[in-house]
C-alpha cells in the first residue's frame, strides 16, 4: 500500500550532517582557519562585507568558511545576522578626502597633487599561473614605500575640476535631512540618489559589472572617464546627541570611484561634466567603478535625459540588483510546486481532450 | 525630564505588547465587537490604561502621535508616552499615525486627519477615541469582518458622527480607522464599515 | 550567535514586530490592498516563506498553537523547517490538526477542513501583485489599483478564452475583494478560491522579498474574476482519494511506476489521516488501494 512520505525532519537533519562533512573536505588536509581567510582571501572578505552591508573582518571570514566559499551564501549569512543587530546611532559621513591612501589613480590627469599611487593591484600583472604558490612561499618583502606627501594634499580630482566650474558641484548635504535607508523602509519609486546609492552599494557585483559594461557599449552611453579611484582607510565618527562632540569609532578601508562624465549644457547652465559615484567597503575597484557607471546612468531622469537603456531604468535596476533576494527567488523553484503543477496538468489534459474531440468531429464531417 | 516620576509601562513588554496587538487585530477584524483589554499599567489621567496600552504596543520612534488638547495639557501624559514608546508627538493632525482623543464630543472632524493617498491609502491616521460607554446596539453596520449586520454604538460622540462615518466610508480606500476605548474595553470601526442605520 | 535562545521571542526584535503589526492593522482596514512594509532579512532565503514567517512571528503569542503546511502537507521539508524554526525561537505548541491550530502558516493550499472564527491563516506570497505579469512596473500597477483600472486583467482573461476556450489560469487565480481591490490569492490552486469567500477566519498574506502585506478580514466577499458567458469554475477531480475515499477535495498525483501507473491522494495530509482514523473507528473498511 502506498504510504505518504514522512520523516522530513530526519531527512533535513541528515542532509545538514552531510553538508558539514562536505564543507570540511578531506580530513587529512588541515582545516582552514578564519584568520587565513581574512588574511589570504581578503578580497572575498571585502566583497562579503560590502554586499552583506556589515563591516566586520571577523564575521565575513566565518561566513565564507561556513558557506564553503559560496560568496552569495556568505553575504546572505552576514545579512541575516545584521538584521538582528540593534542600532545605537548613526555615524557621521566619512571624509574620503582625509583618507590614509594606499592606492590612488586618475585616468584624467597625468600628474596631480598627491601623485598617482599604484599600490597593491592586479593591474599590469601578467596573468600567468604562478607555480611557486603551490609551495609555501618565502614571505614576500614589501617594497620601500615612496614617502607620500601629507595625505591632506591629495585633493579629489573632481574638486580640482570643480574649482573651475567644469563639473557639476557635489550635492551639499543638509544636516537635518533624513538619509533614506532601504533596510528600514520599503523601497518606493521614484527613488532618490541616496536610496539608489545604498541599493547599488549592497548590490551584486556581477549585475553591476554587466550593467556598467552595457553603458560603455552604447546602452545608455555616458562617456565616462575614471576621474579618480582611491583606496585606503578612513576614520568613522559618531556624534552622540548627549555628548555634543564627535568620538572616533575606528577606521575602515574603503574604495571610492569618481567618474567624470560628459554632459551638454542647457539654456540655464553652461556645459560641464557630470558625476557618477561608487563606494565599497574594503578593496574593490571593479565594484566601485561599476557602481559609479550605473549611478551616473540612473541619474538620467534627474538630468533631464531620456530613459532608453536597462542601466538607466531605476525600477528595473533597483528591483533586481540584490543578489540575496534574487538567489532566494530563483532557488525557491526547488521547493515543491506539485499542487500548482497538478492544477496545470488537469487543465492541459482537459484541453487536449477537447482538442481531440474537435478533431474527431472534423474528420467525421 | 525625570524618569523616576514616569508611571510604569508593561511588566513584560514582549508578551504584553503581543496580547494588546492581538486584541486590536481582533477588534479591527470584527468591527463593532467589544472586547475586554485587561492591562496593569496606570498612565496619568485622563489617558485610559487601554489607550495607553495600544500606544505602548504600536507606537515607537518611527511613528508620530497626536494628542487632543485635553491630553496634551497634562505634561505627565506626554512624558509617559514619550518615555515608554520613544514616539514623536506632533501638533499636526495629518502627520500622525495615531491620534488619541479624550474629549470625543468636541473632537475634530474625521477629515482633519490623514486619510492616505490613492496610491498609498495606508498612510492614514488610526484614531483612538476614549468614550464612556460602548454598546452592541444603536447603529447598524455591514462590511468586511461582519457576517450579516453588527449593532454598535459609542458615547459620547459629536451629533453628526453617523454622517461622518458614512462620509469616511464613501472615500474608500481613503479614510481613517477608529479604535474606541473605555477604561477596560476596546472596539474598532475600520474605514470599511458601511453604516446602514443610524438609529 | 547560533544559539536560538539568544534571540527574541519568535526571532524578530520588538521594533520590527511593531512595524509589521502596524502594517497588519492597515491591511485589515483596507482589504486586498498591498501595504508596503520594511521586510527584514530572515535566516531563511527570500522566496522560501520569509513574508509568512515575519507575519506569523508578529502575531504569535505564547499560548498560540501553530500549524505549518506546504502543498497541503505538514511533512514537506519547508513546512518542517518553518515549524521547527518557531518551536525553537518561540517555544510554542505546534500541531498538524487544522481544528486545533490558532495560527496556520501555509504555502499554496487552504486546508480542506473549514476554518473557524478566531483562527488566523497566514499565506506565504511570492509575487503579491496580481497585475505584475501584465505590467512589470510597480509605479504603474500602483496607479492602476488607485484608479481601480482593471481593464488589463479582463483583457488578459478574455484573450485566454479566445485562444484556449478557457481562462488558462489554474493557480494564483485573481480575486476581487469586497468589490474594490483585485488581489492575488498567492499560488493556491483556483480550487481553493471559494474557501476564501466569507471565510470566518482572518487571512493574512506576507510577501517578504516584495515587502508587502495584505489581508482578508473574516466574512469578506471574495469573488474570482470571470465573465457571464464564462463563469469561474474550480478545478474538479473525476475521482476520490485512493487512501481515504474522500471526494470533492484537492488531490496530489503520485507516479507509482514508469509504465503509466498513477494514483491520486489527498493533498491535505491531515484531512486524509483524520478521514482514515474516523473510518477505522467507525468500523468501516479502509479504501482499497488500486494497484
Ligand atoms: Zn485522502
Amino acid at each position: 500500500m502506498y504510504v505518504a512520505v514522512k520523516g522530513g525532519e530526519a531527512a533535513i537533519a541528515a542532509a545538514h550532517t552531510l553538508l558539514a562533512k562536505e564543507r570540511r573536505g578531506d580530513p587529512a588536509v588541515p582545516e582552514l582557519t578564519t584568520d587565513q581567510i581574512r588574511e589570504q582571501l581578503a578580497l572575498a572578505v571585502d566583497r562579503v562585507m560590502s554586499e552583506g552591508s556589515l563591516y566586520d573582518r571577523d564575521l565575513a571570514p566565518l561566513a565564507i568558511k561556513q558557506a564553503r566559499g559560496d560568496l552569495i551564501e556568505a553575504i546572505f549569512l552576514v545579512r541575516a545576522y545584521r538584521s538582528t543587530l540593534p542600532r545605537f546611532g548613526y555615524a557621521q559621513p566619512i571624509d574620503t578626502s582625509a583618507m590614509s591612501i594606499r592606492r590612488r589613480i586618475s585616468a584624467t590627469f597625468k600628474d596631480l597633487p598627491g601623485g598617482q599611487v599604484l599600490g597593491p593591484t592586479f593591474d599590469y600583472t601578467h596573468r600567468l599561473l604562478d607555480d611557486s604558490l603551490n609551495e609555501v612561499a618565502a614571505e614576500p618583502t614589501a617594497p620601500a614605500r615612496r614617502p607620500i606627501a601629507d595625505d591632506a594634499n591629495a585633493p579629489h580630482v573632481a574638486d580640482l575640476l570643480g574649482e573651475q566650474g567644469l563639473i557639476e558641484p557635489n550635492p551639499q548635504a543638509t544636516d537635518d535631512a533624513p538619509v533614506a535607508d532601504l533596510t528600514r523602509d520599503p523601497l518606493a519609486f521614484p527613488a532618490e540618489r541616496d536610496l539608489r546609492l545604498q541599493s547599488l552599494a549592497r548590490g551584486d557585483e556581477g549585475l553591476l559589472l554587466a550593467l556598467g559594461y552595457s553603458t560603455q557599449r552604447g546602452y545608455g552611453r555616458t562617456h565616462p572617464f575614471a576621474g579618480e579611484i582611491r583606496m585606503g582607510s578612513v576614520e568613522v565618527h559618531l556624534a552622540p546627541e548627549e555628548l555634543g562632540f564627535e568620538v572616533p569609532l575606528g577606521t575602515i578601508v574603503v574604495t571610492e570611484c569618481e567618474m567624470v562624465n560628459q554632459f551638454k549644457g542647457s539654456a540655464e547652465s553652461p556645459p560641464q561634466f557630470t558625476r557618477g559615484y561608487g563606494l565599497t567597503f574594503g578593496h574593490s575597484e571593479r565594484k566601485s567603478m561599476s557602481m559609479a557607471l550605473v549611478d551616473r546612468a540612473l541619474r538620467t531622469r534627474e538630468l533631464g535625459e531620456e530613459v532608453v537603456a536597462p542601466a538607466q531604468d531605476e525600477e528595473f535596476v533597483l528591483s533586481h540588483v540584490d543578489n540575496v533576494q534574487a538567489t532566494g527567488f530563483v532557488e525557491h523553484l526547488k521547493l515543491p510546486h506539485y499542487v500548482d503543477f497538478q492544477a496545470e496538468l488537469q487543465l492541459v489534459r482537459q484541453m487536449r481532450r477537447e482538442w481531440e474531440e474537435a478533431n474527431r468531429k472534423e474528420a467525421a464531417e | 525630564m525625570s524618569t523616576s516620576a514616569v508611571a510604569r509601562g508593561f511588566a513584560d513588554p514582549v508578551h504584553d505588547s503581543q496580547k494588546v496587538f492581538r486584541r486590536a487585530l481582533d477588534a479591527m477584524a470584527h468591527p463593532g465587537r467589544i472586547a475586554q483589554l485587561g492591562t496593569h499599567i496606570e498612565p496619568p489621567a485622563p489617558l485610559f490604561a487601554t489607550s495607553a496600552s495600544l500606544l505602548l504596543a504600536l507606537a515607537d520612534y518611527e511613528t508620530c502621535v497626536w494628542l487632543d488638547d485635553t491630553l496634551a495639557e497634562v505634561p505627565a501624559i506626554a512624558e509617559f508616552v514619550r518615555f515608554h514608546t520613544g514616539t514623536r508627538l506632533t501638533r499636526a493632525r495629518r502627520e500622525a499615525e495615531f491620534a488619541v482623543i479624550a474629549e470625543p464630543e468636541h473632537m475634530p472632524p474625521l477629515t482633519a486627519f490623514a486619510s492616505g493617498t490613492p496610491e498609498y491609502p495606508d498612510r492614514s491616521t488610526t484614531l483612538i477615541i476614549q468614550v464612556e460607554t460602548l454598546a452592541n446596539r444603536g447603529w447598524q453596520f455591514t462590511g468586511p469582518g461582519i457576517r450579516e449586520c453588527a449593532s454598535f454604538s459609542a458615547a459620547p460622540l459629536p451629533p453628526d458622527f453617523p454622517e461622518q462615518l458614512a462620509a469616511n466610508r464613501a472615500r474608500f480606500p481613503l479614510g481613517v480607522d477608529l479604535i474606541f476605548t473605555t477604561q477596560t474595553e476596546i472596539a474598532a470601526l475600520p474605514r470599511t464599515c458601511r453604516i446602514v442605520e443610524a438609529a | 550567535m547560533s544559539d536560538a535562545a539568544s534571540y527574541n521571542f519568535a526571532y524578530l526584535d520588538e521594533q520590527t514586530k511593531r512595524m509589521i503589526r502596524r502594517a497588519l492593522l492597515k491591511a485589515v482596514a483596507i482589504p486586498g490592498y498591498q501595504v508596503p512594509f520594511a521586510s527584514r532579512e530572515m535566516p531563511m532565503p527570500y522566496g522560501w516563506g520569509t513574508g509568512g514567517v515575519q507575519v506569523t512571528a508578529s502575531v504569535l503569542g505564547a499560548d498560540d498553537t501553530l500549524k505549518v503546511i506546504d502543498q497541503g502537507s505538514d511533512d514537506t521539508t519547508n513546512a518542517v523547517s518553518i515549524r521547527k524554526f518557531f518551536e525553537r525561537t518561540a517555544g510554542i505548541a505546534t500541531t498538524t490538526h487544522t481544528s486545533e491550530a490558532t495560527v496556520i502558516q501555509t504555502r499554496h493550499r487552504i486546508p480542506e477542513a473549514p476554518l473557524g472564527e478566531g483562527q488566523i491563516l497566514v499565506y506565504q506570497v511570492p509575487i503579491p501583485e496580481p497585475l505584475r505579469f501584465l505590467e512589470p512596473r510597480e509605479t504603474e500597477t500602483r496607479r492602476l489599483h488607485a484608479l481601480e483600472d482593471y481593464g488589463l486583467m479582463h483583457v488578459k482573461l478574455y484573450e485566454d478564452i479566445a485562444r484556449h476556450g478557457h481562462i488558462a489560469t489554474t493557480y494564483a487565480y485573481p480575486v476581487k475583494v469586497d468589490g474594490r481591490y483585485i488581489m492575488d490569492p498567492s499560488p493556491t490552486p483556483k480550487f481553493d478560491n471559494p474557501k476564501m469567500d466569507m471565510c470566518p477566519a482572518l487571512q493574512l498574506f506576507g510577501a517578504g522579498r516584495e515587502k508587502r502585506i495584505y489581508a482578508l478580514p473574516p466574512y469578506t466577499k471574495v469573488v474570482s474574476l470571470d465573465f457571464e458567458d464564462h463563469p469561474f469554475e474550480p478545478t474538479k477531480f473525476d475521482r476520490g482519494c485512493a487512501l481515504c475515499g474522500s471526494e470533492g477535495i484537492y488531490l496530489d498525483e503520485v507516479v507509482t511506476d514508469d509504465r503509466g501507473g498513477r494514483m491520486f491522494v489527498c493533498s491535505d495530509t491531515d484531512y486524509c489521516e483524520s478521514r482514515r482514523a474516523e473510518a477505522t473507528e467507525g468500523g468501516h473498511a479502509l479504501h482499497e488501494v488500486p494497484r
